[in-house]
């Protein structure tokens, strides 16, 4: 009873997130039951962040032969810098060649965008653990029960993950600046 | 016959001195609810009847002063729920987002400007080190490189000085821990303010400003409704969002772009808090003090 | 009685009533526009008005100087005296109300610290302790007053059962209150450099030289203005008591220094915020440090020889420097290095406002005129036959 009910929820959910995703809404939240986390399979995410109309990527990808030579991207998406392990990484360790909706783990496993976390976690262990039980990252939502959990990509572009400095918001005003209501000080 | 003169000067002096002091005391503008809120008796002494009162009165002047409606609740403290918090300061980059995100959820004057949370810049080599501290950078970009960041607010103590040295009780210890102040008990002495450690507690030194299109018009009594000038006001804890019925997070927790803040229910095994307190290396400000915050400080990279 | 005087004392008078008008007025702007026309700020919330009243209660509670000699060890010089004492308590005392009053956010709202009315945190709060201690005292010192003035005014003999208990009882009541006010410093952990456990000694030592000092100068100038004989023996032996007492105030001022420079914690930055000060920046306050502990020590070596103190020159110039060294310390020396740097580390310098300066000059403008006009009744009844009976004749 309890499988049935787990399969049929995943085939559900796959179903709301293909169908989301081909509407190419970036900014709809998908609330789910979350149960305990050490136990579920199942977490309720925002959607990635998607640029405008890139997804699906195989509307492309689906005439063009996969190159599996490490290069610097000039034909398109050249407006990708990558700065994650680039000495060591490419767009391909990460994006499976063959199927360019789909992400793939190091066994080769794929993955789709929705779980990227899984893949992020390859790497990233205690993070992902961390971000597993809450620690890692953004909570909004309730402190108690439902929570809304964002994907590490909705906070860190996974091309270039660190964070940039911000600006940060005007000074304190000091308690000398602090005057009567005619402004004047005495 | 001097006796006689003297005895009838003497009930003059009385008389008029009592009808000018009535006289003063029915001008003195008095209106039906000025006069309401001034004999109003102390929050925890309230029926519900009387409660309920007082919030639309309250929800009432709010709409007259800012020409907005609002809405004031008194949720009391859920059985079960003991709030917490944690701040990774080796996440926080200074930016203060949490400090103007906490400013309008919480209608905290503009001018007279009070903040709730203030961010201490440090130097990295020489760590929680308050003499070198100073909360009035102005960089263009934040985290400075040498630099890191210690946002301060009310600790919410298990066991608060301000609470100790407050002489009408204004300020107590709610049961989920929150430590609330009833502003129209508080008679503004500042005991509290220099007992607090942190820094925490904030006086009105005129009458609070606040532009009416900034208004959070969802307020709470011992929280975020509009404060009047003289009486002490503090971090809540968001009551009114974490009290309320979708149970929030303090505004704070959410406007953070880097996720260094975690709130949750300390005795609730599941929660954030807890997995930090069980697997984090926390540390407690100034815990020589023995003021048992439930705010707890880490590094989590 | 109070309407008759000289120039000199209309002069007085008139000079107290525009203090405690002007005073009136900017009370008035203060209420209306709250506490933000002082410079008092969340950084240093208790500035010139808490000062003034930490060093009047310390005033108020030096009558027990002149009650112990006279009541317990039964010494006829000093009993006579003995009022002007506690006509300065009372004096004191209404001052010190007064200053509470006016630091208050919400003085409207002071009937929620009234025990039955509203509610008194007693006994968690040493505020609440302040006020009850406070009234207590002056109740005790007005009630004892009282007494024996208006049983001289009916030419009657004081009630010895209820003045001499009250008398007796007054000694702990003014130990207590300045206790209560040193331990409602004393108590806040959050300030290390109250956070000390000789803070109350310190305050009752200096309470017990500085608030005689003021009763010296009033005893020369009663003896030029009235028929009042006080014996120099009295004024010899109040200045006597002031020496130990200023030897204590000193020697404890030393062992904090000791503490806080020997053990060169980083509490030290207080003290050097009041002495040097701090980040290679002068302190402002710097010269008000020096000046008291200067005074102090001047004072201290006046009191100390019998030949210095029994001249009256140099022991009414010793009364004006112990008078102005332990107001400084009551005030700039407790009080804006127990804030200066905040809890977080902040320098704020505080300076008070004009709205400060104006609304506690009129205070004390008010506990003045209390005490002069108490002193012309008291003067009246004690030296110029003022009783029931002279008011008769004078009708007949």
């Amino acid at each position: 009873m309890n499988n049935y009910f787990k399969s049929s929820f995943v085939i559900l959910s796959a179903l709301i997130f293909f169908s989301c995703s081909k509407s190419g809404k970036s900014e709809e939240t998908i609330k789910t039951n979350y149960e305990s986390n050490k136990d579920s399979n199942l977490i309720a995410v925002a959607s990635p962040p998607f640029s405008e109309f890139i997804f699906p990527c195989s509307r492309c990808h689906k005439n063009i032969e996969p190159n599996h030579k490490r290069r610097e991207l000039v034909w398109a998406h050249d407006n990708i810098k990558l700065e994650h392990d680039e000495k060591n990484r490419w767009c391909l360790d990460c994006h499976d060649a063959n199927n360019r909706d789909k992400l793939h783990l190091a066994d080769g496993r794929l993955l789709d965008f929705t779980e990227s976390y899984k893949l992020c976690g390859q790497c990233h262990g205690p993070t992902l653990r961390n971000w597993l039980a809450g620690e890692h990252g953004k909570r909004t939502g309730s402190w108690k029960g439902q929570k809304q959990y964002l994907l590490c990509v909705n906070c860190h572009n996974p091309h270039s993950p660190r964070f940039k400095p911000l600006e940060p918001l005007p000074r304190p005003m000091k308690p000398s600046e602090l005057r009567d209501t005619n402004g004047i000080r005495l | 016959m001097k006796k006689n003169t003297d005895l009838t000067r003497r009930e003059f002096i009385k008389g008029a001195a009592g009808i000018a002091g009535a006289t003063v005391l029915a001008s003195c503008g008095l209106s039906g609810d000025a006069l309401e809120a001034f004999l109003q008796k102390h929050f925890k002494e309230l029926s519900n009847d009387e409660k309920a009162e007082i919030l639309k009165r309250i929800e009432d002047e709010c709409k007259a002063k800012y020409g907005k409606e609002v809405a004031v609740v008194g949720t009391p403290a859920e059985e079960g729920v003991l709030f917490a918090y944690a701040l990774d300061i080796s996440r926080c980059i200074g930016c203060r987002r949490c400090v103007y995100g906490c400013c309008e959820e919480n209608n905290q004057s503009r001018d007279p400007q009070i903040h709730w949370i203030t961010v201490l810049e440090m130097d990295k080599s020489e760590g929680v080190n308050l003499e070198k501290a100073n909360s009035y950078y102005e960089v263009d970009k934040v985290p400075q490189p040498d630099k890191f960041y210690f946002p301060v607010a009310c600790q919410q103590c298990e066991n608060p000085p301000c609470v100790k040295v407050c002489p009408v009780k204004a300020t107590w210890k709610e049961p989920d821990g929150i430590v609330v102040v009833d502003y129209n008990w508080c008679i503004g002495c500042r005991c509290c303010i220099t007992a607090c450690p942190y820094g925490a507690r904030h006086f009105n030194w005129a009458e609070p400003k606040i532009p009416t299109d900034e208004l959070n018009p969802s307020m709470h009594y011992l929280g975020n409704r509009p404060r009047m000038k003289g009486c002490v006001e503090k971090c809540t804890f968001c009551i009114q969002r974490t009290r309320g019925e979708e149970k929030k997070y303090p505004k704070c927790v959410e406007v953070c772009p880097v996720g260094a803040r975690k709130f949750g229910n300390l005795l609730d095994p599941s929660s954030e808090i807890r997995y930090i307190l069980a697997n984090k290396r926390v540390f407690i400000f100034k815990e020589e003090l023995n003021t048992r915050p439930k705010f707890f400080y880490y590094y989590g990279l | 009685m109070i309407a008759k005087g000289n120039i000199a004392y209309y002069c007085w008078l008139i000079l107290l009533l525009i203090l405690i008008l002007q005073g009136g007025f900017a009370y008035l702007h203060q209420f209306e526009k709250g506490l933000i026309v002082t410079n008092m700020r969340d950084q240093v919330s208790w500035a010139f008005y808490i000062g003034n009243f930490t060093f009047l209660v310390g005033v108020a509670a030096a009558a027990v100087m002149l009650v112990i000699p006279a009541y317990v060890y039964n010494w006829g010089p000093i009993k006579e005296i003995v009022v002007y004492g506690e006509l300065l308590a009372v004096a004191a005392i209404s001052m010190c109300l007064g200053f509470v009053l006016v630091d208050m956010g919400r003085p409207d709202r002071f009937w929620h610290l009234t025990p039955i009315i509203g509610i008194m945190n007693f006994p968690s709060s040493l505020l609440a302790w302040d006020a009850i201690v406070l009234n207590i005292y002056l109740l005790v010192n007005l009630t004892v007053v009282t007494n024996i003035l208006y049983s001289l005014f009916m030419k009657k003999h004081y009630n010895h059962k209820i003045v001499l208990p009250l008398v007796i009882f007054s000694i702990p009541m003014a130990v207590s209150i300045h206790t209560v006010t040193a331990f409602l410093y004393n108590g806040m952990a959050a300030r290390p450099y109250w956070n000390s456990a000789i803070l109350a000694p310190r305050f009752l030592a200096s309470a017990f030289c500085s608030g005689p000092a003021i009763l010296l100068i009033l005893f020369q100038v009663l003896r030029k203005t009235t028929s009042f004989r006080i014996k120099d023996e009295a004024i010899h032996k109040v200045a006597e008591l002031m020496a130990y007492a200023m030897f204590i105030n000193l020697f404890l001022f030393f062992a904090e220094v000791f503490k806080e420079y020997y053990s060169n914690t980083q509490h030290i930055v207080y003290m050097n915020y009041l002495f040097f000060g701090l980040n290679g920046k002068m302190s402002p306050i710097a010269i008000w440090g020096w000046l008291s502990v200067l005074f102090g020590v001047i004072a201290f070596l006046i009191f100390l020889f019998p030949k210095t103190r029994k001249n009256f020159v140099a022991m009414n110039i010793g009364c004006v420097m112990i008078y102005t060294s332990v107001y400084i310390e009551k005030g700039i020396a407790l009080i804006i290095p127990g804030y200066t740097p905040t809890v977080l580390g902040e320098i704020y310098e505080y300076f008070p406002s004009i709205h400060e300066l104006r609304i506690s000059a009129a205070i004390f403008g008010v506990g003045f005129l209390l005490f002069t006009l108490m002193i012309k009744v008291s003067n009246s009844l004690l030296f110029e036959e003022l009783s029931i009976e002279t008011i008769k004749n004078r009708e007949q």
